[in-house]
């Protein structure tokens, strides 16, 4: 039996202490354990950030990629081996900054990942400069009189986008957020889950106090329905993106995997490359 | 009879020209001739000029030749740009539609036929470039019956009504063309082919179909000229093979996904050009620092930023060697032919695979569009070499510790395991990391990393890193180039050698790491090297200096006017280098 003390590797964090990275580790180990999922069978892609970090900290397979990057990578490794569980993971400025057009892509594409953003609304290991997730007014480093553009809204977007499956939770609730990223993982499509992972050094508004205050549970929203598209919308509006839970879900969609024509039901890699001088003589005939 | 054809259509884009080049040189091929063409056309969908010259011969040809015998032409715009490469032997063809008027100067002669007209009558204007099709094969004394087969396979599903209508259309313009220019017909009868199959295709073509052979299941591509070619080919063919294609969002995406994929055990690549292969080279870093082989291909073309996206150029050779910041180990291989595209890249993957590393195909426009003659491909030369990549059981681990996946070894080279595998779990991290791949700064480990990472490089196993055509003990001068610049030099040293001029010929395949053993006695026997290359600051000639010294005797021979070396103007070239120095 799997547990999550199996994901566990001996590389010490180098996370500032109170970090909420802490707890994201955290309940990545416990839902690949809960979902008896073996370390070898679980690969991690993350970007560049302090979150970024966090696929050296577990024991598992895991890719460190470059800034933005970590969703183009971790869907092709899923398309290189189909059978691999994989999630990815990055900051906000990974995922909505620089990385914004794979993430509206990935949304779009549904491959069989899940890719879990810690967003603490600010840049942490460049020392605190704004991100696209900091309020309008946020005074950092780079942004002295107060940001001038407003909050980028990563629920609204993967709603938007076409996704298969919505979710946020707060890096505090570890067995809530270690129940979606189970749900996600069990996802058959692209799950996108956003994680309020405050900075407890560069953000001094958006604190673990500041969202406790400010979050609604889904689960306390009477009658939610998180199949119906529209009310996720509006919901997701309603709360300013303010709320935790599985927001969004759709069971139906097959996931791009399923939907490409000819892709080989054994994982690629090991599927026998050595064309048959027959199928080249065939391939050849078309050129003569 | 004839040894040699030059023939070219041309009309506004859009008009069925390319297609009128297709039948026509698809039948030659089928005769047994030698072809190669070359396409001119613009960066847009409909309209502007747009022509297909394609050269037939008897013998192996790898270029376009400077002059032309017959000329097609559906519009005044095609013989006003063209007429000037015509012998004065040539013939202009061109339909009565648009009232052709022969330039003054023009050599050749200009015969007007109804093409649109009788096409009309036949049913449909469309068939008026098989009326074309049709005066050509009088000009050159063919059967209509040629042409057969070709129609079939266009215009079968269309019904058999169709195909009749269509070979009608051949021979009343055969006939007509009979009629009008009695003393011309048979004028340029080619002694016939020697009937052999061989492929016909265009660069990007082999490329793909060489990717294939190689075991590649998976391509992430952004679609850009001229190397979407390659993906449009392998996804019709990939699904077939249980692979696919995906068409990403960016070149960013297109070369981390094949990372990706390759990182997880599949053969994965990307292709594109210029502006693409920019967009990559941060992602080429990660491939040199992770270990993980990964294959690009770019076709080149006109730059600098979008540059001429249409045009031929090979200006990206120092972006391919020295691009990505930082220092890694990286293999640029340069095929010049549709067999050495094709060979190429089965070599690029077993290399990847073999080294660890980034492997950088260098095509060209023209290379990669031009249509050319193939000899078809031996399979017994096919074989997939995987490298240190071990698929099956691994020892057991102690619990919680890691694979040494970069372990220090005598070749630098680690064994490979892919996700998936049990007690194989280890990290992979463009950060400078230690054998478990684990972060690490410490500056003896990162020493060792580095040189690790570049001991691969000396064992590089490429079959010919040079071509070489050296008859001459000493010779006035070397012939140096890559790429599709080979056909222009192969035909021109005959002519040298007519002038008493001896030449050797080296064409460069292996760019890096760069053949200083196989080069070396080329430029010591030679008293003049001059470099041919299609970019304006002599890149390969700058690599050739930095790598062999005798910065007295090499010599640059660029053009960068966004065509491609002709043979006569490539003499000319030459021979003025020879006068301006000592020999």
């Amino acid at each position: 039996m799997v547990t999550f003390k199996d994901f566990r590797n001996t590389v010490k964090p180098n996370w500032c202490p109170g970090c909420g990275d802490f707890s994201v580790q955290a309940a990545i180990q416990r839902a690949a354990a809960n979902l008896d999922i073996e370390p070898h069978e679980l690969a991690v892609v993350s970007g560049i950030g302090c979150s970024g970090r966090l696929s050296g900290y577990i024991n598992s397979y895991g890719l460190h990629g470059i800034h933005g990057r970590a969703l183009p990578i971790a869907q092709g490794l899923k398309m290189a081996n189909r059978d691999l569980n994989v999630i990815a993971t990055g900051g906000d400025g990974d995922g909505f900054a620089i990385g914004m057009g794979h993430t509206i892509h990935s949304i779009r594409r549904n491959i069989d990942i899940t890719y879990v953003v810690m967003d603490n609304q600010i840049y942490g290991l460049t020392k605190g400069q704004t991100s696209p997730r900091s309020a309008a007014g946020f005074v950092t480093k780079s942004t002295p009189g107060g940001a001038i553009e407003p909050s980028l809204k990563p629920l609204e977007v993967a709603l938007s986008s076409g996704a298969t499956f919505v979710a946020q939770s707060f890096s505090t609730d570890l067995k809530e957020l270690t129940a979606i990223i189970e749900e996600g993982m069990k996802h058959r499509g692209f799950a996108f889950i956003n994680v309020f992972s405050p900075c407890v050094t560069y953000n001094k508004v958006n604190t673990y106090d500041w969202f406790k205050e400010h979050i609604t549970k889904l689960s306390s929203v009477e009658g939610y329905d998180p199949s119906n598209r529209t009310e996720a919308m509006r919901t997701v509006m309603e709360y300013e993106g303010l709320v935790t839970g599985i927001i969004y879900q759709n069971e139906n969609e097959p996931s791009y995997q399923e939907k490409v024509i000819g892709y080989h039901e054994e994982p690629l890699n090991k599927a026998d490359i050595m064309i048959k001088e027959e199928e080249l003589n065939e391939l050849m005939k078309e050129f003569m | 009879m004839l040894h040699q054809l030059s023939w070219k259509v041309g009309g506004q884009q859009g008009e069925g020209i390319e297609s009128t080049g297709e039948i026509f040189s698809t039948a030659m091929n089928r005769l047994g001739y030698h072809l190669y063409g070359y396409r001119h056309f613009s960066s847009r969908i409909k309209g502007g000029h747009t022509n297909n010259k394609i050269n037939v011969r008897t013998s192996t040809v790898h270029t376009i030749p400077d002059d032309l015998n017959i000329l097609v032409a559906f519009d005044q715009e095609t013989i006003e740009i063209n007429y000037k490469e015509l012998t004065k032997e040539g013939v202009i063809l061109a339909d009565a539609k648009f009232k052709p008027v022969k330039p003054e100067d023009c050599l050749a002669e200009l015969y007007i036929v109804p093409f649109t007209e009788i096409a009309t009558e036949l049913g449909t204007s469309l068939m008026k470039n098989m009326v074309a099709i049709g005066a050509t094969a009088a000009l050159m004394n063919l059967e209509d019956e040629v042409f057969q087969s070709v129609v079939n396979e266009i215009f079968g599903r269309k019904g058999e009504a169709v195909v009749q209508k269509n070979m009608e259309a051949i021979a009343k313009g055969h006939q007509i063309t009979n009629e009008l220019l009695k003393d011309q017909v048979g004028k340029f009868e080619l002694e016939p082919g020697d009937g052999k199959h061989r492929l016909f295709m265009i660069g990007n073509e082999a490329l793909a179909l060489g990717a294939l052979a190689a075991g590649s299941r998976l391509m992430s591509a952004y679609p850009i000229t001229p190397a979407s070619e390659i993906m449009e080919y392998l996804i019709k063919k990939l699904p077939k093979f249980g692979g696919t294609v995906i068409q990403t969002e960016d070149e960013i995406a297109a070369a981390t996904m094949a990372i990706g994929a390759s990182y997880g055990g599949a053969r994965a690549f990307t292709a594109s050009a210029g502006p693409g292969l920019s967009l990559m080279m941060e992602a080429l870093g990660l491939a040199g620092m992770t270990e993980t082989p990964l294959v690009v291909v770019d076709t080149q073309r006109g730059g600098p930023s979008t540059g001429l996206p249409t045009k031929q150029e090979q200006s990206d050779l120092m972006a391919m060697l020295y691009g990505t910041h930082g220092e890694i180990p990286k293999v640029v291989i340069a095929p010049s032919t549709g067999e050495e595209a094709f060979y190429d890249m089965i070599q690029a993957f077993n290399i990847a695979d073999e080294l660890q590393l980034p492997v950088i195909v260098l095509s060209d426009l023209q290379l990669s569009l031009g249509k050319q003659t193939v000899e078809p491909f031996d399979y017994s030369k096919i074989s997939i070499n995987r490298g240190k990549l071990k698929m099956d059981e691994l020892p057991e681990l102690e619990d919680k510790q890691y694979f040494k996946r970069y372990e220090f070894t005598e070749d630098g080279i680690s064994t490979r395991v892919v996700p998936g595998q049990k007690y194989g779990i280890h990290h992979v991290t463009g950060v400078e990391h230690n054998e478990e791949g684990k972060p690490s700064e410490a500056a003896g480990n990162r020493k060792k990393q580095m040189d690790k990472r570049f001991r691969k490089l000396q064992y590089v196993h490429f079959d010919t890193p040079v071509f070489t055509d050296a008859p001459n003990k000493e010779a006035d001068v070397l012939l140096v180039g890559f790429g599709s610049t080979k056909g222009a030099i192969e035909e021109i040293r005959p002519m040298l050698d007519a002038e008493g001029i001896k030449t050797n010929h080296a064409h460069i395949r292996l760019i890096y790491p760069f053949p200083v053993e196989e080069m070396k006695p080329l430029i010591d026997h030679a008293k003049k090297v001059i470099v041919v290359e299609n970019n304006a600051t002599g890149q390969l000639a700058n690599i050739l200096k930095l790598n062999m010294g005798h910065h007295d005797k090499i010599v640059n021979l660029t053009k960068y006017d966004g065509t491609p070396f002709l043979p006569l103007e490539l003499l000319d070239r030459v021979k003025e280098l020879l006068t301006d120095g000592d020999i």
